[in-house]
């Protein structure tokens, strides 16, 4: 039962307010993409041991997509941040940064590294 | 035996006497009694037999660890298997059943059982059972069901009786656990201002304090309970709650309490149970420790017992176990049962400590009491039987050889103490193990982890380690200090209450007894009582390379039963571990799980059952529906007639003559439930060409269009007709379950792919009342309506033409006629207002009267799609399904660039020529085929099952045709017309059906576009 808070509404919402969206910041590959881009961009999804960027719904309440940066081991939650971005914003990657140093998640890590 | 002494019983009130029934035979206990105590003082020392072995099996603990003493309780619709005596408390009329024995609890046929327990050993049903493999379905399976498992299982037709609820509650700290720890930690938490919740899991507080002894600040431990808790009721900012159990610790915080408020007072009315739902800052978890038993052979015989439960019992509830007790131990804490004996008036007959230096100041108070002390001694065994009657002693440190054998009635056992971990461990708590107890115990530092990274779980007094009275106190004193703190309120420094009690020798740790224990007393020592786990089978399971502890739990069972293995894990892990060479932290511990303790299904469902278990939505029509004969049918969360029943029509008769009066003369039917919603903006045309696999953004205003929805993978997810109602604006009509997943769907993709994008999607389902006009005489009624109002909208086919939509006046109701056809009918789907639906359904109903109009269900809806091929999603779709597979690639627009699904077609299995495809299906002999049917192929798989080559998705009997008709997906389907294939049935029956057109009603349309 995760506590995430809405980066719209600010309600620091439970669990069962929120609908899980899965991996965040993914690529859309359509047509013209080929065949390995395609089938990446549909199963291809990270499961890390450590710092995680998933897309929720605030479903029973404001009805907004967004992101939530978290530890998949310790729940520890660095932030969320609205889904209208096509990568984490510096604050929220310096808040990782600071606790879990030299993090990398796909194209994104610790910058100080 | 065991009896009532004449003194004692600090918790019972003699003057109260109350009577309850055990296996039929009358029995009288006390207020207060617990149903264990009330047993033993009715000398009834066999509770139950055993899971696997039919063992006899008697009380061992005296609360929620208790492994043997279960019962069944209560009868009809009250009815509960697999309940503690020890957690029972005792109230007039009880009616208790032991079970797990057949015929009786005195004479078991299946007792013979533990005359093979050479060879019921671990692994058993696994070696045993896998061949040969028919044999499991019909003989093994049904043999092992009914002589294993637990209680018998209520009657499935009887309805719970009781009712429950669900509490919320959110505290700055959550104590759980009242005993001193726990009154000590909320007190201290408390006096920051803190917001506290105290749970104490029994009906009395304080804990093991009142009856161990010792002094706090001076008093005695019942009178340092009494004040601080009339302390704590004085505090506004702190609530308590007794008979309510800390059931487990989620992620954040999150926390169940368990709270049984009428089990003891059955008839007081209000919930049986109630389930707290608690979101804490921070979680202080004073949940003491649990002894451990010794493992020597017939460890399990009743009248074996725990020390301290030996205590409990003498001290609470004024009974004994047996006039001549031996206590065995391997630490100094047992003395104490065997001092509260002495004082009660039993004989202690010998004290058997395994350490070759005894123990401290309470083995001389022993001593000086004249029982006798024997030190590096062990027992031998426990002669078997239905209770104790013989107990044979020898060396710790041997095999067993040199026997003294004395008579005794009742064993105390204490193989020390292991602190209740389980609330820490729920949510990622780490321990450690602390080699001087030979315990595992939390590890401060390495907590569960809250939203902040910072640690939510605090375990404090017996549950943190620390065993002596003083110890304990200063522990808790500081837990709720740092707990207050770490929830944000400044703390204030509360001194621990002084605890002082006798100094304690160090235990020493005793894994079997004794220690070389030959195979013929391992193979009678048991570990875990519930699950029939014994020494030797954890050895063999080791032998046999199961080295993980989590393997080793599933293989002999250790551990899984209702008491989790409360009792039993530590010393079966220090066998494990013996027997890897290994030490106990290498080994480790398997994982704890919440609950801690059982707790019942309707306290999980809390006021979620009957009419409430799901709100129901009902259309504006729903009333008239159910006084017409409406015979509901779920659809999602709605509900629709499937038909309207006449008095003395059967269903099938009320379907075929909706079937036929639609055709013939006019069908109404309540598509209020159909999904609407509004698309708008500028780029919503845009938007739309993604969301749908047809052009949506060329649609001209006024005009509908039959699109598909497809996922990014390609399947098919919904369909419906869409509207374009103005420049910017779309009425996209989505399936009846599908509105409120379509309109998430849309908002993903805006939020969070299209952003940029500027368009707004409503759901507006609910706001229109939708009915469609269906057969020859539809557009007669609804001009008559006109008529009467005086004027209205142009309804005909010039005005009006098949797949356009007009807004206006019919009847005097504004509304929208959308001249669609899911019937292959003359057809108008009319919205109006959802608060005028009920009045304009009954207009056209009395309208209706002179061209025979008649409401149809959804039975009908279907008959008549499927009489013209129409696809239904769910049916002719499951999520593999592709719009080719169906036939609809003229609803793919290859004029667009892209659209959701339309790279996932070009994946090879997706363009597969081999792919199933729909067809018709009409069975030679005009039967009706069974729903689901596969069709046969030639050969067989690499399974050995014989090939399949196609599948019924829709089959209905057809009024219209006077023939069963179907639909199905068939490989290569299209290109086999007239083959008929076979379809065998679940009856035992083969159907066959020759493949024909899907379309078996007015092919050319000529009906619907008039």
């Amino acid at each position: 039962m995760l506590i995430l808070e809405c980066p719209y509404c600010g309600v620091k919402a439970e669990e069962t307010e929120l609908s899980a969206g899965g991996e965040a910041h993914l690529t859309r590959f359509g047509p013209g993409s080929d065949d390995d881009q395609f089938h990446d961009y549909l199963f291809m999804r990270e499961n890390p041991k450590g710092v995680h960027f998933e897309r929720w719904r605030h479903a029973n309440g404001c009805g907004k997509w967004f992101h939530a940066a978290r530890c998949t081991t310790s729940l520890e939650v660095f932030g969320t941040y609205a889904a209208q971005t096509t990568e984490p914003p510096q604050e929220i990657k310096d808040k990782i940064t600071a606790k879990r140093p030299g993090w990398s998640w796909r194209e994104f890590s610790d910058a100080s590294e | 035996m065991s009896t009532r002494l004449a003194k004692q019983g600090r918790l019972i009130d003699r003057s109260k006497q109350i009577d309850f029934t055990f296996n039929v035979k009358r029995m009288t206990g006390f207020a207060g009694d617990s149903l264990a105590s009330a047993l033993l003082a009715n000398d009834q020392m066999m509770m139950g037999r055993s899971f696997k072995y039919h063992r006899p099996r008697g009380v061992v603990a005296s609360g929620a660890e208790e492994p043997n003493a279960l019962m069944q309780l209560g009868t009809g619709d009250r009815y509960e298997p697999n309940q503690r005596a020890t957690t029972t408390e005792l109230f007039s009329g009880l009616t208790a059943a032991s079970q797990n024995h057949w015929p009786s609890l005195e004479f078991d046929v299946l007792a013979i059982n533990n005359k093979l327990t050479r060879f019921l050993t671990a692994g058993f049903y696994y070696k045993m059972f896998i061949h040969p493999r028919p044999f499991w379905k019909h003989v093994y399976e049904p043999i092992i069901r009914k002589s294993a498992g637990l209680g018998a299982a209520p009657d499935a037709e009887l309805k719970d009786a009781d009712t429950y609820e669900h509490f919320y509650f959110f505290a700055d700290v959550l104590v759980v656990g009242g005993g001193v720890a726990g009154l000590q930690a909320a007190k201290a938490a408390a006096a920051s201002g803190a917001k506290v919740l105290v749970l104490e899991q029994n009906a009395h507080w304080g804990g093991r304090a009142p009856v161990d002894g010792g002094t706090i600040d001076g008093d005695t431990p019942e009178a340092w309970v009494q004040n601080t808790l009339a302390e704590l009721r004085g505090m506004d900012n702190v609530t308590l709650r007794d008979r309510c159990m800390g059931a487990g610790v989620y992620d954040h915080g999150y926390a169940l309490g368990y709270e049984r408020l009428t089990d003891h007072a059955p008839g007081q009315g209000g919930p049986r149970h109630r389930l707290w739902r608690i979101r804490a800052k921070q979680i202080v978890t004073a949940t003491g420790a649990i002894e451990r038993p010794l493992s020597f052979a017939g460890n399990d015989v009743p009248g074996v017992m725990l020390a301290a439960a030996m205590r409990d019992y003498v001290v609470n509830w004024g009974v004994t176990p047996g006039q001549k007790v031996v206590v065995a131990t391997n630490n100094d804490d047992a003395y104490r049962t065997a001092l509260a004996l002495h004082d009660a008036g039993v004989e202690v007959v010998r004290v058997v400590d395994a350490r070759d230096t005894g123990g401290g100041p309470l083995m001389e108070m022993v001593r000086e009491k004249g029982i006798r002390v024997e030190l590096g001694r062990a027992i031998a065994r426990v002669k078997d039987g239905p209770r104790v009657t013989r107990v044979a002693i020898c060396a710790q440190n041997g095999e067993g050889g040199a026997q003294e054998e004395i008579e005794a009635d009742a064993v105390a056992m204490s193989g020390g103490w292991s602190p209740v971990v389980h609330l820490w461990s729920h949510c990622g708590g780490k321990l450690i193990w602390d080699k001087d107890h030979a315990f595992f115990r939390p590890d401060a530092p390495r907590p569960p982890l809250g939203d902040t990274g910072e640690g939510f779980v605090i375990a404090a007094g017996a549950a943190n380690g620390p065993l002596g009275l003083g110890a304990v106190l200063q522990d808790a004193a500081a837990a709720g200090t740092r707990a207050a703190e770490a929830a944000g309120f400044a703390p204030q420094t509360v001194a621990a209450s002084a605890g002082v009690a006798e100094d304690e020798s160090p235990m020493q740790p005793v894994w079997l007894m004794p220690a070389k224990a030959d195979i013929t007393l391992r193979m009678k020592t048991w570990l875990d009582y519930q699950n029939d786990v014994k020494v030797s089978d954890v050895q063999q399971a080791a032998r046999e390379g199961f080295e993980s502890v989590e393997h080793t739990k599933r293989y002999t069972t250790l551990g899984m039963a209702t008491d989790q293995g409360k009792l039993s894990n530590i010393n079966g892990l220090a066998i494990l571990a013996d027997s890897l060479g290994a030490e106990i932290p290498q080994v480790g511990t398997t994982t704890f799980r919440p609950p801690y303790h059982p707790i019942s299904m309707g306290a999980i469902g809390g006021e979620a059952r009957g009419e409430i278990f799901q709100p129901v939505r009902k259309t504006p029509i729903y009333d008239w529906n159910d006084a017409n004969g409406a015979d509901w049918e779920p659809v999602g969360q709605w509900r629709r007639p499937f038909a309207y029943l006449r008095s003395g029509e059967s269903r099938h008769e009320a379907v075929s003559r909706e079937v036929k009066n639609t055709r013939e003369n006019l069908g109404v039917l309540d598509a209020s439930t159909l999904g609407k919603i509004i698309v708008k903006g500028p780029d919503a045309g845009r938007f739309l060409d993604m969301m749908y696999t047809n052009m949506m953004s060329t649609l001209k205003v006024g005009k509908c269009r039959y699109g598909l929805m497809c996922s990014e993978n390609g399947f098919l997810m919904d369909d419906g007709v869409v509207a374009r109602i103005d420049d910017d604006t779309w009425l996209c009509h989505t399936t009846t379950g599908g509105a409120e997943r379509i309109h998430g769907h849309m908002e993903e993709w805006l939020q969070c792919e299209w952003w940029d994008w500027k368009v707004y999607v409503a759901n507006v389902t609910e706001q229109y009342a939708q009915i469609a006009g269906v057969g020859p005489n539809a557009r007669k009624v609804l001009e008559k309506l006109n008529t009467q109002a005086g004027g209205g909208m142009d309804l005909s086919k010039e005005a009006l033409p098949f797949m356009d939509w007009r807004a206006g006046q019919i009847g005097g109701f504004d509304a929208r006629a959308f001249r669609i056809s899911f019937s292959g009918e003359l057809s108008y789907e009319i919205a109006v207002a959802a608060s005028e639906g009920q009045a304009f359904w009954d207009a056209l109903m009395a309208a209706g009267q002179e061209f025979g109009v008649m409401p149809y269900g959804t039975e009908t809806l279907h008959i008549l799609r499927a009489e013209k091929g129409f696809i239904m999603i769910g049916d002719e779709t499951d999520g593999t399904v592709i719009p080719q597979d169906l036939g609809l690639n003229w609803a793919l627009s290859k004029k667009k660039d892209d659209y959701l699904g339309k790279r996932a077609h070009l994946r090879s299995h997706m363009a597969d020529p081999d792919r199933w495809q729909l067809v018709g299906l009409e069975t030679t002999d005009g039967s009706v085929l069974p729903d689901g049917a596969y069709a046969l192929g030639n050969g067989i798989n690499a399974n050995g099952q014989k090939n399949m080559i196609g599948r019924v998705t829709s089959t209905y009997y057809s009024a219209t045709l006077e023939r069963g008709i179907a639909m199905g997906l068939v490989k290569h389907g299209p290109k086999r017309m007239g083959e008929v294939l076979e379809f065998p049935g679940t009856d035992g029956k083969v159907y066959t059906a020759r493949i024909i057109d899907a379309v078996v009603y007015d092919k050319e349309g000529e009906k619907q576009n008039v």
